[in-house]
């Protein structure tokens, strides 16, 4: 039944989508309302099945529906509950279930939210929004069909990949999706402004809100992301440019960019080609990461099946990039700036340095993405590029950015003049060259790392320099200091939400190098009772212990780890063995710290549990890659909140 | 700016989409085996029908290495009435099909091989030194042995009619 059911469902929302998005497109034209109206109840309707179509998969999963092809691929009877939930988006046919309902979400945000404000773009968004839907509803139907009948029923279906088998998987692919889709939003305004030619500034005053969102979401994936390659894959990393990552990345950097550049469009009408291209730019790589992800054209650990899907993401990613960057020339004209840049020493040449850099990472990481594809259409040689080229080229960028992390919100508009300067950044460096002494002096060898922290530290100590300075503005006023710093963020929530996510990206920016300067790591093969130390850390190997769990067999290790200070542990990494995987999965033990997690991998082992090979890593700071993601979500909340500002 | 400038923006895009297109015509997972051109690793199995299945034995007819396991679905179950199909082709000219289960239990090997009437030789790779000996990285893989007894193709995912037929009928014509 569910297979049929699911498929008619499908099929009525392609329809519906497709109608709605040429109803809209035709309101638009002609002015007639009713026509928009319609739909938007189309809208309505597509996401009505989409959610339909996503509860019948999971209900297929919970229980066990064989008859659908792809529930007996990516779940067996031993499956425990939670994870057959993830499984629904656990593979190619079901993300793309995932993807369109959110898109679906989005577009009925934008029904309720901007109906009545967004002018004469609001039918041509809702064009270009269902359009969007359309094709994923067309994936859904024709290259990848979810809910494709299995003929005859098995016993028992395939099993999830193990690896997908952890809650980082939740909300990984959740988040990572809702920031891919929520930057169709802003794509949809940017089309529209285009297409009406009313291409000022009010399309980028409303997107700014669905902008910051999207961003954030995107950042709450990839940083889950990383803490789920960090804590199952036991490689003891959390980031290794693989294409895939990537791909998620150079939206983020596209759209960091954006978030920038608009600030400049807004306050000195300049930049407004630069913006639709970078709007342009960033909703088409998040195509081209879905591209990637599903057209197995790039070999990477996430990549999906392969099939005919990939070209029709193509074909999609061909007619998107081609049919604006069409509109972008026709408007051409149109899209001159009306300020112009007064001096080189102003905020809005830091904003469009910050533009320039980011552009520029997003090109490396482009590059080396596609450089394997590159070198075999020309040489017919396979090559790999690694973390070494990304690392390279990508750090002095990454370092520079930081610096007009600390500089742009702080210098003034127009020209900067040598007091504004003094002003607001002799503490900062000198902050900056104290924290760089103090660590030479203390011997840290790593001159990237003094580098990043000193830098790190002149940018805290800018943020620090303007909050305190409105503070006392306010407390001479009478205010108390308390009530004056709290009021500041309200009221400025714009300003101080982009402070707060700042310092969650220098948080993440110590963990980060913190993590790369001094993480140790042995790998040793231990006898029953023998131990190993490294970075004032004890691990004795006390033996092995297999068991039988529900879909796999498990062969743990148990590790005694003592410091000789305050800690005493037992950490138990195992290997899991999963039926259908060739090769065992780790399962990683560690113990998370401030400064320090104590992180450890068993290796090979002796059948009797006499001898176990064991990594063991002192991995140096992580904890703040994980503490900056909860900063910056703190930042992206505050920013997003209707503005308090009393007309002065 | 000219005016006639402008439409490069969208030309601009056009040699990227191109790249990518290239991209449907590499296969980035077929690596190239090192054991391509090398001798066949010697093995020696117990089939299930208790059998003795050894790569020596079979010198001087070409050999069809095929590895899979009962859970590996679907690519062994579209690829099982192929090798059974071919099999029944070519067993008069010289050619064997030997399936090795790899990673399977008894079991569930032996009801895959019944239901799907599979009637050339078949073993489980019990240690798992086969797999290894052959770099299998996954299931199915299969690999084409010259009647020398030497690794001339490696196939992987399931094999077709086509793909049989074209590596089969290569290695039967090299050496009358």
């Amino acid at each position: 039944m569910i297979p049929e059911v699911g498929s008619g469902a499908l099929i009525v929302a392609l329809a519906l989508a497709v109608y709605g998005s040429a109803a809209a497109a035709a309101g638009a034209r002609t002015g007639r309302g009713a026509l928009v109206e319609s739909a938007q109840h189309a809208a309505l309707g597509v996401f009505g099945l989409v959610s339909a179509c996503l509860l019948l998969l999971t209900y297929a999963f919970l229980t066990f529906d064989f008859s659908v092809r792809y529930v007996a691929t990516n779940t067996n009877l031993g499956t425990p509950f939670y994870y057959r939930i993830t499984a629904v988006w656990g593979a190619l046919e079901g993300s793309i279930v995932l993807w369109a309902w959110m898109l679906s979400l989005y577009t009925l945000l934008i029904v309720l939210r901007h109906r009545h404000n967004a002018r004469e773009l609001y039918p041509w968004v809702l064009t270009v929004m269902l359009a969007v839907s359309a094709f994923f509803l067309l994936i859904m139907t024709v290259p990848a069909p979810v809910f494709e009948r299995l003929s005859p029923i098995p016993a028992d279906g395939r099993g999830l990949n193990p690896l997908l088998q952890d809650s980082g998987m939740i909300t990984h692919p959740i988040a990572l999706y809702l920031g891919f889709t929520g930057l169709t939003v802003p794509f949809a305004f940017a089309m529209a402004a285009l297409i009406t030619g009313r291409v000022g500034d009010f399309w980028i005053a409303t997107t700014r809100r669905w902008t910051i969102i999207a961003w954030y979401f995107l950042s709450l994936g990839l940083l889950i992301g990383g803490w789920w390659s960090y804590h199952v894959l036991g490689w003891g990393g959390y980031w290794a440019w693989d294409p895939v990552e990537n791909a998620a990345f150079m939206p983020w950097l596209t759209a960091t960019a954006l978030l920038h550049s608009v600030m400049i469009q807004e306050r000195r009408r300049m930049m407004r080609l630069w913006n639709l291209a970078l709007v342009i730019l960033t909703f088409s790589l998040t195509l081209f990461g879905t591209f990637l992800t599903r057209s197995g054209v790039i070999a990477s650990v996430h990549a999906f099946t392969q099939g005919t899907i990939g070209i029709f993401f193509l074909c999609f990613l061909a007619l998107v990039v081609l049919t604006a960057l069409i509109l972008l020339a026709w408007r051409w004209d149109a899209l001159a700036a009306e300020g112009e840049l007064d001096s080189v020493i102003s905020r809005e040449s830091a904003f469009l340095l910050n533009n320039v850099l980011l552009i520029a990472a997003t090109f490396t990481v482009f590059f080396g993405t596609v450089f394997p594809l590159v070198s075999e259409a020309v040489r017919g040689v396979k090559v790999s590029v690694g973390a070494p080229f990304f690392n390279q080229v990508n750090v002095p960028l990454f370092l520079s950015l930081i610096f007009l992390m600390g500089v742009g919100p702080l210098i003034a508009w127009r020209r900067a003049s040598l007091d504004n300067l003094k002003r607001n950044f002799l503490w900062p460096v000198l902050i900056g060259l104290v924290a760089a002494a103090v660590l030479s002096l203390l011997g840290v060898g790593s001159a990237l790392a003094v580098a990043a922290i000193a830098l790190t530290a002149f940018v805290a100590a800018t943020i620090a320099v303007d909050v305190v300075r409105a503070t006392r503005a306010r407390v001479r006023l009478g205010e108390n200091p308390v009530r004056a710093a709290g009021g500041l963020l309200l009221r400025h929530n714009r300003r101080y939400g982009g402070f707060i996510v700042h310092l969650g990206i220098l948080v993440i920016t110590l963990g980060i190098t913190g993590s790369h300067a001094w993480s140790v790591q042995t790998e040793t093969t231990l006898q029953r009772g023998e131990h190993t130390d490294l970075g004032g850390y004890r691990v004795r190997f006390d033996g092995l212990n297999a068991s039988e769990e529900s879909n796999h067999m498990k062969v743990t290790g148990t590790f005694s780890v003592t410091n000789g200070r305050n800690l005493s542990t037992v950490l138990l990494p195992a290997k899991k063995y999963y039926p259908q995987e060739q090769s065992p999965i780790a399962y990683v033990d560690y113990r998370l710290g401030l400064l320090e997690d104590v992180y450890l991998v068993l290796g090979d082992f002796a059948r009797d549990g006499s001898e176990a090979t064991v990594k063991l890593q002192i991995n140096r700071l992580v904890s703040w890659i994980w503490i900056g993601g909860a900063i910056l979500t703190l930042g992206a909340a505050l920013s997003i909140m209707p503005e308090r500002r009393r007309p002065a | 700016m000219r005016r006639g400038w402008k439409w490069l923006l969208p030309l601009s895009a056009l040699p990227v989409l191109a790249l990518l297109a290239y991209g449907f015509r590499v296969n980035p997972r077929d690596i190239p085996s090192p054991l391509v051109g090398r001798p066949a690793a010697a093995f020696t199995l117990t089939a299930f029908d208790g059998a003795t299945v050894s790569l020596e034995s079979l010198r001087g007819k070409v050999a069809v290495v095929n590895f899979w396991a009962s859970w590996c679905y679907p690519a062994c179950y579209d690829e099982a009435p192929v090798l059974e199909r071919g099999w029944r082709a070519y067993r008069d000219r010289g050619v064997v099909v030997v399936g090795v289960a790899i990673q399977d239990q008894t079991e569930a090997a032996q009801k895959f091989i019944r239901d799907f009437g599979l009637t050339f030789p078949n073993a489980r790779d019990v240690t798992g030194k086969v797999s290894v000996d052959y770099g299998v990285y996954g299931v199915p893989e299969t690999f084409f042995v010259s009647r020398d007894g030497r690794i001339r193709g490696k196939h992987v995912g399931a094999v077709t009619d086509d793909v049989f037929r074209t590596r089969v009928d290569a290695l039967l014509q090299e050496g009358g």
